[in-house]
């Protein structure tokens, strides 16, 4: 049997408290302990950024995250990065203007990179843009669209 | 997979009342970008994860009487906002802002890169160029002082014992008149653990070099300094018949290995042409 502890975190604002495994990874407890499935899991092994959240305002993998050691902390995922009365967060808005989603896994990282970015920098040039979504990996190959979206943003 | 146990401590007292009640085998985690791939290859199977995280006194950026001091839990990302790191050694700065990308560098550590020891670790070269020491603590006891050089043993082999911790890197700041480059290759930018890279310092008097430091990552068991190669500049009018000669040594005194991302003879020729490339712009004058 694997070591089970209590974990006391803000998920969205809302404080949780979660009983997982001492090797449990975020991304599990996020999607299926909390039902937040917004984040995806994909390589595992931190090089795709699909379960890209905020941890205490910065975004991390919760890939290469373990559960106990997020206690304490505020997370922010893509379902908490619109406002609570359900209107979409501007990079979310351009997202959609720009047609800048095929299939939509890498779009939750993608926009939490967008957010994290413009909210570093308020009018990121394209370079600038690229850099910061490195590692943030678009299967469909989106990224002329997901570029501009980004870029639609800044002022 | 076996039981595992995590306990994130305060501060050190903690850490190492830990290490010697519990008979398990026991992992230090900071970031955990290395550990977690590890443990889930099963490559490692720890028993207690201790989390260095919590230690706050470890994570800084100092300057002091001419000393740098970077504590082991500092991640990338801070160095790469760093004002101390970006003015007063150039070479650490440009080699975080290279490593791995936004998300990877939010939770890599320094002493995480260097205690990994892997051959490619982006840390080490311009930390061996800049002659660093690795300060450390197990138990008790006085802390070693371990210069860089001597602190790496082969691939994710240290000198550090399984409840050694680093606790911070120092290194002198290098003089105004000191110049220098990181260069990193590697494929697709985006991950790119490097194939080849390279760190260069040099102080010159007039057109003649005083001190060189060079450096390398990936192309032998551990980061290396190239002892030869720098005796080779020192004392001399850097002009082509030197480079070329220096391209030559460092052919000798490298040892790669040919895996996924190149052979070792494609490593040998792309490691004299980043040393060209990189002696070049630096004698540009370009403080880079
Ligand atoms: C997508 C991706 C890209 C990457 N790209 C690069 C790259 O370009 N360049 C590069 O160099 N690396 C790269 N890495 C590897 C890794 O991110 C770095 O080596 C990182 O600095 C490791 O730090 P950490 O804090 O995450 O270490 P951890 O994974 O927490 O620990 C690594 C090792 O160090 C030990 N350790 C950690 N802190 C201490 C301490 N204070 N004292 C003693 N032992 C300690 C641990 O026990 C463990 O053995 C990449 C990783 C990923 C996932
Ligand atoms: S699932 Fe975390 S980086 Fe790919
Ligand atoms: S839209 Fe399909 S992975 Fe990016």
């Amino acid at each position: 049997m694997m070591k089970r502890k209590i974990v006391n975190f803000k998920v969205n604002g809302e404080s949780r408290e979660v009983l997982v495994e001492s090797n449990a990874l975020l991304v599990n407890v996020l999607r299926e302990e909390l039902g937040l499935t917004g984040t995806k899991y994909s390589c595992g092994t931190g090089q795709c950024g699909s379960c890209t959240v905020l941890v205490n305002g910065k975004p991390a993998l919760s890939c290469l995250m373990l559960a106990v050691a997020v206690d304490g902390a505020d997370i922010v995922t893509i379902e908490g990065l619109a406002k609570p009365d359900g209107s979409l967060d501007p990079v979310q808005e351009a997202f959609l203007d720009h047609s800048a989603i095929q299939c939509g896994f890498c779009t939750p990282g993608m926009v939490i990179m967008g957010r994290d970015l413009l909210n570093k920098n308020s009018n990121p040039s394209e370079s600038e843009i690229q850099e910061h979504i490195k590692g943030t990996l678009c299967r469909c190959t989106g990224y002329t669209s997901i570029v501009r979206a980004i870029k639609s943003c800044g002022k | 997979m076996n039981e595992i146990d995590y306990i994130t401590p305060k501060n050190l007292e903690e850490v190492f009342r830990a290490v010697e009640k519990k008979k398990r085998k026991i992992k230090f985690i900071a970031g955990c970008t290395n550990v977690i791939p590890y443990m889930r290859g099963e490559a490692i199977s720890p028993e207690l994860l201790i989390d260095l995280s919590s230690l706050e006194n470890l994570n800084y950026i100092r300057e002091e009487n001419g000393i740098i001091a970077i504590g082991a839990l500092t991640t990338i990302s801070k160095l790469t906002a760093s004002e101390i790191i970006r003015n007063q050694s150039p070479i650490l700065f440009s080699a975080a802002s290279l490593l791995g990308n936004p998300l990877t560098r939010n939770r890599a550590t320094i002493g995480g890169n260097l205690a990994d020891a892997s051959p490619a670790a982006d840390m080490a070269p311009p930390l061996l160029a800049l002659e660093a020491f690795v300060h450390t603590k197990r138990g008790e006891g006085e802390g070693r002082e371990i210069s860089l050089d001597k602190f790496f043993l082969g691939p994710n082999k240290t000198v550090l014992a399984e409840d050694e911790i680093i606790t911070h890197i120092t290194f002198s700041k290098p003089k105004d008149s000191a110049r220098g480059i990181y260069i990193k290759l590697g494929f697709r930018n985006s991950m790119a653990i490097s194939v080849v890279s390279i760190a260069l310092m040099i102080e010159m008097e007039g057109k003649v070099c005083q001190k060189a430091r060079v450096a390398l990552g990936a192309v032998s068991p551990t980061p290396i300094r190239v002892y030869r190669l720098e005796k080779n500049l020192e004392g001399k009018e850097i002009d082509q018949e030197i480079i070329q000669e220096c391209s030559v040594i460092l052919k000798e005194e490298i040892s790669p290995i040919s895996d996924i991302r190149a052979s070792a003879e494609y490593r040998k020729l792309a490691t004299s042409v980043l040393f060209k490339r990189a002696i070049q712009e630096v004698l540009k004058g370009e403080k880079t």
